[in-house]
This record gives structure tokens, C-alpha cells and sequence, in this order.
């Protein structure tokens, strides 16, 4: 097996693809004040598999949002392939969304009125790829999540596990580097989650680096480093020792 | 982001409310239908008339008491009510001044308070005849020809015979199975033998030239009175090269019948094709001008249904805008998708008011019996008025779109 030697070298070395220095986040409600972030560090290079974990309310999804460059932090440095994220302009911003990150939520986060192969479309659309490409990419993203045969439903048409491959397909059409999924399987059942967990190993194996906010330990399982959250602080940031990352491959 | 991707967008995203999309345009297209539909009848109506339509017979100039557009103002048509009458004592004395200067002078008064109706044989007409009473001249004058029987002549005028030639739908009405001509008829409380039938003459703006039946204008002082009526004279020159000198002489006898002193006015109106036609285009304009006006507001009015409509949809879609803008759609992709939706139920709207526009001005055209025309400049007007109003009053709305914050418009439930 390839990834052998890959889990030699767990631990990564060298230029980061992101790197988060101190970030915290405020939200101001009313009176009240909510630290969601506390100063958060992490430093992430490529074709990492990272889960991080969480309590609910410990700052996992803001976390996850700051890193796909939808949200901003209150203080701290944000550097995005050694480019500093807060001197990014809206274009930039969109083109890192677009290219670079592909991101998958819990709530899927289709259009709902489109069917399966204009969703997978629409990143390709803003990247100003044109139709026929467009269609042919879409098509093989589909494919390569066992979804050939539904591009043409909508996505009230889908299984709740197929509207999640169909966000994956649109997550890494445009072949980003990283794929972000927060929560990814948490509206699916367990079977379900176990196949949404297989298309993320395999992104991972060819060479994505891929986040994955999760609460259940049974699917962090599947990553190479998990770090845990509480109350908006890092709790722990822990390599998972070879044996059990091999099982986590075998097992899924 | 291409073009026709942005325009695709629009297209779904209006067609996935239908009936509110139509609605918005609804504004839009009553706005332009006003403007089109009223420049494209004027504009017919002027071109024909500029092309030669005659008010009156041609070459003909007319004096008469009050002038084309008396309804204009309350003031001015006080001014003419207190004018004198032109009396046929003073018209009889233009007659005679003028002999030798013109072949046809025509002197002639109108019915118009009598509410004439012709009764044969118990078969009665409208109420509405056009009653006048005239000489010989009256057909030249007004463009009428003679279908059969005989015109009116100046025996006729002198001996005040109950005389009458009757215009078309008078014939057709009354003996639909016999002539005419020799049958006796009552007519508002008055004998008349009809001597002569008039040839159909059509509508002129919208109003029939054919219910009309003319008599010596003696016949008609005695039988419905010479007190508050005044005499129109129309005279028609040997030639038109003769034409400005005829005029400038009918001015000098109409000044002598009137008795008018050297420093006094003119106490008449001067009516020629040439005032005719600047009156009907000042007309025309007070009319474009209206029409632009209150399709002006009526734009405006739409404008802000767009507007709202646009704002209500960004709120509805603030999550699929949360969607895009985090799979990599910048702000100004936003701007544009918005922009364009506006733009689209404005012009879409536009292009349905201006064909509708057309054909509605058009039928008016055709029911005055003029050509049609399309209004080009207008409908180009009305296309870039239509793309203003989209980018305009849609721009707000649009904006709100793409300065939504993405995390925040995505957790938008
Ligand atoms: N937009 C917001 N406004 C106010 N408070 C927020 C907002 N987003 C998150 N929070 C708060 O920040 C904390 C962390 O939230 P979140 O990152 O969603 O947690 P997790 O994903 O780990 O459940 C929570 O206390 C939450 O209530
Ligand atoms: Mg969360």
C-alpha cells in the first residue's frame, strides 16, 4: 500500500497550506457577549486528514468557517498558502472559495429548484469554465460518487445520502485542495454516513487535504489527526498512531 | 461570469415565480402601452395629415367666428363668445365684394343645436344629423361630390326653397328600396323634397362625413331662425398661384363686411390647411406630452413594484446567495444576477407594452382610416426608458444581495 509510507511520515513537515495564529471570534448579542473562538493555532499542510471535535457550541463550525474564508475572525492572523487571509479583497476572497476549498455542510446546501448536475455546475460557472467542459467535469464529479444515474433530479428528488454525495461532487468538481465538510454525516443515518465517509477517504488518498467537524468519535475514527475544541480553545491536537489509522482504512 | 449564464439564471429564477413575475412586468408593460399606443396613433395621424390629408376642399381658406381649438382655455373662449356673429347680411356683403376674385364662395351655418332627425314613411334616423344650411358651393368647399340628383343652386338660395341633399346614411337609412330623390321628409318640424344625393365620403377622425344633409341657407334662417347663429365663409381662389392674393383680398372684404376701422383687428378667424395643420400639431403635442407625462408616472409607479418585488426576493433568497457566494461566486456575480433579473421583467415587460402599444395605436389608425406606422424612435426610447428603470430601481435591491455577509446569509433559515 502507497499510504505506507505516507503513515512513516505522519507527522507533516514543511510549508503549511494553512496556518491560524491566535484567532478568536466575538459575537455581541445584545448585552451579551459570546467568545466562540479564544485564540485558536493551528497550522495545516497539504493532504492532512484532520478531524476536529467538539462539544456542541465549542466553536467547531465557527472554526471551520474562518478556515473556508466565509467568516472572519475578531483578532489573530489568518494565513491562507502564506498569503495573509485579512488583506484579501471580495474577488480574491471568492476565488479561494471557488478553487481552492470545497466545502460540505451538514444541511447539504443544494439549490433546491436545480437539479444534481447544474449544483456540481454552479462552481464551475463562477470559475468562468465554459458549457460543454462545465457539463463533462460535473458529470465525471457525479460519477465518481456513484451518482451517474441521478443527475438530472432535483435535490428533493435524492436520498438525504445522496444529496450529500451530490455536495461532494460539487465540493471537489473544481478539484480543489481542500475539502472542508462540517458535520458532514450528521443528518444521515450510520449506513449512510459509512459510504459519505468512503468518498472522503478516497478524496483523501488522492492527495486532498480534507477537514471534518465532527461530534462522533466513530467518524473522527477515520482521520489521521483530530483536534478536540472545548469552550473555544484547543483541548488537544493528537496524531493518531499508525496501527489505528491503518484499521480506520481497513474498517471503512 | 459569461453572459448567457447570468441571463439563464434570471430566466429560471423568474420562472419559479410566474405569476409574480408577471404581475411586476404588468406595471411596466400599462406604462409603456400608454406612451406607445398614443404616439403611434398621433404619429399616424400626423403623418397622413402631413402627407396631404386636406381639412378643407383644396385650396381652400375659410373666415369663421371662432377658431380651431376654442375648448382650450375658459378664458379665451369667453373672448371668442363675445366676438359678433358673422351675420348674413355681412357674408352676403363679403359675396358681393368678392365676386370676380373667386369662383366658389360658400356661405354656410350649422345645426348643431338642432338635433335633426329625418322621418320617412315612419323610418326615422338618428338624432344626430349634421344639418346646414348653404349655397351650390358647399361641396366644393368640402370636399363632397355629388352621387346623383342635383347640388344645390343659387335659384335654390334665392327663392328659400325647402330643398335637400342628403348624405349617404341618410339615403340608405330612409329608402333603402327607392330613390330618393323627389320624396318629401320631415326634419325637425320641417318639410324638405330631397333633390340630390351626396357620394360617400367615409369617416375623418373617427366621425362620419355622410350623415350630413345640406339646404339653401335662406331655407334654413327662415325655418330655424337667423338670431345667434353666424356664417362661415369659405372661398376658393381661381388658382393656386392666385391663392396668397385671394386671401389677402378675402381678408381686406371681410375687414370692409365686418366694418372694421383701419386700426382696428381682425374680428375673425382665418382658416387654412396650413392653420389647420399647425393646430392639429399643437394639439398633437398638449396630447404627446400628456401621454408622456402620465406614462412617466405610470413607469414610475412600476419601477418601485420592481423594486419592492426585487427586495422581497433577495430576502427569500438570501440562502441560495449564501450557497453561491461560498462555492466561490464574488459579490459582484451577485450584483450582476440581481441587476439582470430586474432588467429582464422591465424590458420583458417593455417589449410586451410596446407591441401591445402598436397594435392599440394602430387600430385607433385604423379606425381613423390613415396609415400605420411603427413608432421606431419611441419603441427604442421605451426600451432604454425599460433598461433604466431595471437598473435603476433593481440596483438597491441588488446590492443588498451581494453585500450579504456569506456566513450569515447561509445560517438564514
Ligand atoms: N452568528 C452567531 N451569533 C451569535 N452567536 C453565535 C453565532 N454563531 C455561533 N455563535 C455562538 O458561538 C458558539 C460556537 O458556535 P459553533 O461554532 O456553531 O459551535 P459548534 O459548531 O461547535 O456547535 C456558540 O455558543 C454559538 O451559540
Ligand atoms: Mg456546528
Amino acid at each position: 500500500m502507497e499510504t505506507l509510507d505516507e503513515s512513516l511520515n505522519i507527522r507533516p513537515h514543511g510549508r503549511s497550506v494553512i496556518e491560524i495564529q491566535d484567532i478568536t471570534k466575538r459575537y455581541v448579542m445584545g448585552e451579551e457577549i459570546v467568545h466562540a473562538l479564544r485564540g485558536v493555532s493551528l497550522r495545516i499542510h497539504r493532504n492532512e486528514y484532520i478531524a476536529i471535535m467538539g462539544p456542541s457550541g465549542s466553536g467547531k463550525s465557527t472554526l471551520m468557517n474562518m478556515l473556508g474564508c466565509l467568516d472572519t475572525p475578531t483578532s489573530g492572523r489568518y494565513e491562507f498558502n502564506g498569503k495573509n487571509v485579512a488583506e484579501m479583497d471580495d474577488n480574491e476572497l471568492a476565488e479561494i472559495r471557488n478553487r481552492e476549498i470545497g466545502f460540505v455542510f451538514q444541511t447539504f446546501n443544494l439549490l433546491p429548484r436545480s437539479t444534481s448536475l447544474r449544483n456540481v455546475e454552479l462552481p464551475l460557472i463562477y470559475a468562468g469554465i465554459n458549457p460543454e467542459k462545465r457539463e463533462e467535469m460535473a458529470a465525471h464529479a457525479l460519477q465518481e460518487v456513484g451518482l451517474a444515474d441521478r443527475m438530472n433530479h432535483k435535490p428533493n428528488e435524492l436520498s438525504g445520502g445522496q444529496r450529500q454525495r451530490v455536495a461532494i461532487a460539487r465540493a471537489l468538481v473544481n478539484n480543489p485542495s481542500i475539502i472542508l465538510a462540517d458535520e458532514p454525516t450528521g443528518n444521515l443515518d450510520s449506513k449512510t454516513g459509512g459510504e459519505i465517509m468512503a468518498v472522503m477517504e478516497t478524496l483523501y488518498q488522492r492527495g486532498h487535504t480534507i477537514i471534518l467537524v465532527t461530534h462522533e468519535a466513530d467518524i473522527a475514527r477515520h482521520a489521521r489527526r483530530t483536534v478536540h475544541l472545548r469552550d473555544g480553545l484547543i483541548e488537544s491536537d493528537d496524531y493518531l498512531p499508525l496501527m489505528e489509522s491503518e484499521f480506520a482504512i481497513s474498517s471503512s | 461570469m459569461l453572459f448567457r449564464e447570468i441571463i439563464l439564471m434570471a430566466w429560471s429564477s423568474l420562472g419559479a415565480n410566474k405569476l409574480r413575475s408577471a404581475l411586476t412586468m404588468l406595471g411596466i408593460t400599462i406604462g409603456v402601452f400608454s406612451v406607445i399606443s398614443v404616439m403611434t396613433a398621433i404619429g399616424a395621424l400626423q403623418n397622413s395629415i402631413e402627407s396631404g390629408i386636406s381639412f378643407l376642399g383644396s385650396n381652400i381658406f375659410q373666415f369663421a367666428k371662432y377658431p380651431v381649438n376654442v375648448d382650450a382655455g375658459g378664458e379665451t373662449k369667453k373672448k371668442f363668445q363675445n366676438r359678433r356673429n358673422i351675420t348674413y347680411r355681412q357674408a352676403l356683403r363679403y359675396y358681393e365684394l368678392m365676386q370676380g376674385n373667386a369662383p366658389e364662395i360658400c356661405l354656410k351655418t350649422f345645426g348643431r343645436d338642432l338635433k335633426a332627425q329625418a322621418v320617412y314613411n315612419g323610418v326615422k334616423t338618428t338624432p344626430s344629423l349634421t344639418v346646414v344650411g348653404t349655397n351650390g358651393s358647399f361641396l366644393t368647399a368640402n370636399a363632397y361630390t355629388l352621387g346623383y340628383g342635383r347640388n344645390l343652386n343659387d335659384e335654390d338660395v334665392e327663392l328659400a326653397r325647402s330643398v335637400l341633399v342628403v348624405g349617404k346614411m341618410i339615403e340608405r337609412r330612409l329608402f333603402p328600396h327607392e330613390t330618393p330623390i323627389g320624396k318629401v321628409i320631415r326634419m325637425s318640424g320641417h318639410t324638405f323634397t330631397i333633390v340630390g344625393v351626396l357620394a360617400e365620403k367615409g369617416t375623418s377622425f373617427g366621425q362620419s362625413q355622410d350623415d350630413i344633409c345640406i339646404m339653401p341657407i335662406t331655407r334654413f334662417f327662415e325655418d330655424y331662425g337667423e338670431a345667434n347663429r353666424t356664417v362661415n365663409i369659405a372661398t376658393q381662389p381661381f388658382s393656386t398661384e392666385l391663392y396668397n392674393r385671394t386671401l389677402d383680398k378675402g381678408i381686406g372684404a371681410m375687414r370692409i363686411a365686418r366694418g372694421l376701422r383701419a386700426n382696428q383687428e381682425n374680428d375673425f378667424e382665418i382658416y387654412t390647411n396650413d392653420s389647420l395643420k399647425s393646430a392639429f400639431i399643437s394639439v398633437a403635442g398638449v396630447v404627446r406630452i400628456g401621454a408622456f407625462v402620465i406614462s412617466l408616472i405610470a413607469l414610475l409607479a412600476a419601477g418601485i413594484g420592481i423594486m419592492n418585488i426585487m427586495l422581497v426576493s433577495v430576502t427569500e433568497r438570501t440562502k441560495e446567495i449564501g450557497v453561491r457566494k461560498s462555492i466561490g461566486a464574488r459579490s459582484r456575480d451577485i450584483l450582476q444576477q440581481f441587476l439582470t433579473e430586474a432588467v429582464f421583467i422591465s424590458e420583458a415587460g417593455g417589449i410586451l407594452g410596446i407591441i401591445l402599444g402598436v397594435i392599440g395605436g394602430d387600430l385607433l389608425a385604423l379606425w381613423l382610416k390613415v396609415d400605420l406606422i411603427f413608432p421606431y424612435g419611441w419603441a427604442i426610447a421605451g426600451l432604454v426608458v425599460c433598461s433604466a428603470i431595471g437598473i435603476g430601481f433593481g440596483f438597491y435591491p441588488a446590492y443588498r444581495a451581494a453585500a450579504l455577509d456569506p456566513i450569515e446569509a447561509l445560517r438564514y433559515e
